[in-house]
């Protein structure tokens, strides 16, 4: 495979699968944190 | 009462699963691979930004300000706007007619996968046959004598059981648990046969046919115009599907992260699909000589140049057989999980306006539904009509939808009120520049991407002969019509169910115009 192939792949891979995976993650952490604000008003 | 979804993972993995169809398998990878490879990411990338995400926070912040499907979102803009609702949600069920048809394929050759793993009968090396026998032929789309298929036919029966089962139970009952299992069934499943796909000799050659770039194709506006179309259909925008959804958030629900993790979730599903399709594909044109459009580039990938590749994998017969069942299972999940929100799309609608239980409304939709699929089971209907049909019903009504939605809700009720709305519990806060986008630049590049389409199926029908022109008119423009007149039909009839909350939201929205 050609460099510049590998460095799209890489890119366009990387930026959609990491970027999804980030807002997952982001988003499970702020559920977290709401049900843990919801236990300690409780 | 009306129901919500019982967990946030349940709604995301009900919307992923909406949105991740059978189409996400060869519809992206050809479109990168005819319009610069690798370059055409960028424009995709843009379009993700500044379309899909955009028009996902607009139909789930509006489906959940409204409490209700298409028809009433558009009702409460103003009352003669509730046919366009109505024709938004025609569009689902026009397209589950056919999409069942390909489901059903997808359940036939499960079945002859069982077949070969068992030694019954030995296909996957050589699919042209069984796909001929399946499918059969016929002359033309006017050639409504050919035949019937009796394999997509049966086949066609259970898919609409199945959506029926579904739907019946309700969002939380019924689609929420489902997609619960089959989502992330759905892409453990197809990164496990992405993984293995790579590893295959010549994989590399197909990767580097699709990701190579191109750069001096960034400037053609044919490529923005296809990358744009491409996240737009992608995404199942503008049919209704994702209003439905929204409208049973929880009013605490996070919109704007929700809206990203959809949309990237499916574009997730359209690298994958890239990867698998082309490291496969590379891997045939190494070892048989093949060409990668060899094997067409639509279902033909899926059908025939898959099992080819699974048939050469392994010499165990059994191995190859149960191959071939999983991937036909992942078709077969990706296909439900799209058609069960189709029939979602109406049937939310039209609980909204008519007094019916959903029990009785979805076997009445799965009725027709039915019908209307065993005409596609036909070799005319599969072979011909099916193209024409979602040529015109896809490509042109639901651009054009998307347009007419996009203008309507960002100019009658507001970007500014609906970005309060999503913006008021979400991890991520959105800014002006989505007034913007949603006001003036995503109406016209959706305008363009109309535009085009019209073009393009203006031209190739002055291309054809009498018999192309023909069924175009008929089975295109004719379904159309149909669509049209039957939505007119049901916007004429009264509202029989929660008839006070619609008049009250109409009446607060009397003062909604902000343009």
């Amino acid at each position: 495979m050609s460099t510049s192939a590998i460095l799209m792949m890489i890119i366009g891979c990387g930026t959609i699968w990491g970027g999804t995976v980030i807002a997952i993650l982001i988003g499970l952490a702020v559920e977290k944190k709401n049900l843990k604000n919801l236990k300690n008003k409780k | 009462m009306r129901e919500n979804w019982k967990s946030r993972k349940g709604f995301i993995f009900a919307a992923a699963g909406a949105a991740i169809g059978l189409g996400n398998l060869w519809r992206f990878p050809f479109q990168a691979y005819k319009n610069g490879g690798g370059a055409f990411l960028l424009p995709y990338f843009v379009a993700l930004i500044t379309c899909a995400i955009p028009l996902m926070i607009m139909e789930y912040a509006f489906g959940r300000k409204i409490r209700g499907g298409s028809v009433k979102a558009f009702a409460s803009l103003k009352k003669n706007l509730e046919i366009i609702g109505w024709i938004q949600v025609m569009v689902p069920i026009v397209v589950m007619t056919y999409y069942c048809a390909i489901i059903a394929v997808s359940v036939v050759f499960m079945v002859f996968s069982l077949g070969h793993a068992f030694g019954i009968i030995n296909w996957l090396s050589n699919p042209g046959p069984i796909m001929g026998i399946v499918t059969g032929s016929a002359k033309n789309a006017l050639d409504l004598g050919a035949g019937m298929s009796i394999y997509i036919l049966i086949a066609v029966i259970g898919v609409w059981i199945c959506n029926w089962l579904i739907v019946r139970k309700g969002i939380s009952g019924g689609i929420e648990k489902m997609s619960m299992i089959f989502t992330p069934l759905l892409m453990i499943l197809m990164i496990i046969f992405m993984i293995n796909a790579v590893r295959l000799n010549g994989a590399s050659i197909g990767l580097e046919a699709l990701f190579k770039p191109d750069f001096s194709k960034i400037l053609d506006p044919s490529i923005w115009v296809s990358a744009y179309a491409q996240v737009f259909f992608s995404t199942t925008l503008a049919v209704g599907v994702m209003i439905a959804y929204g409208s049973y958030l929880d009013d605490k629900a996070d919109i704007v992260n929700s809206a990203i993790i959809t949309v990237g979730t499916d574009s997730c599903f359209d690298l994958i699909a890239g990867v698998l399709v082309f490291s496969t594909l590379g891997y045939l044109v190494n070892s048989t000589g093949a060409e990668f459009t060899s094997y067409g580039t639509g279902a033909g990938v899926a059908f025939i140049a898959f099992p080819t590749a699974i048939s050469t994998m392994s010499t165990n017969i059994v191995v190859q057989g149960l191959l071939g069942f999983l991937f036909f299972f992942c078709l077969f999940i990706a296909g439900l999980s799209s058609s069960i929100s189709m029939l979602e799309s109406f049937a939310t609608a039209a609980l909204d306006k008519f007094d019916v239980s959903r029990k009785k409304l979805v076997s009445i939709i799965s009725i027709v539904g039915f019908c209307g699929s065993a005409c596609f089971a036909s070799y005319a209907g599969f072979n011909f009509i099916l193209d024409i049909v979602d040529a015109y019903v896809a490509n042109i009504v639901i651009a054009g939808l998307g347009l007419v939605e996009v203008i309507l809700i960002s100019y009658i009720y507001g970007t500014s009120k609906l970005r309060e709305e999503a913006n008021a519990f979400s991890d991520f806060r959105i800014g002006k520049w989505w007034d913007y986008l949603l006001r003036y630049f995503t109406p016209l590049l959706l305008g363009a991407v109309v535009i085009t389409n019209l073009f393009n199926i203006i031209t190739e029908l002055l291309n054809k002969d009498m018999v192309g022109i023909v069924s175009n008119i008929v089975f295109g423009w004719g379904i159309v019509v149909i669509m049209i007149g039957v939505s007119f039909v049901f916007y004429k009839k009264k509202w029989t169910a929660n008839s006070q909350t619609v008049a009250t939201i109409l009446d607060d929205n009397e003062d909604n115009v902000d343009i």
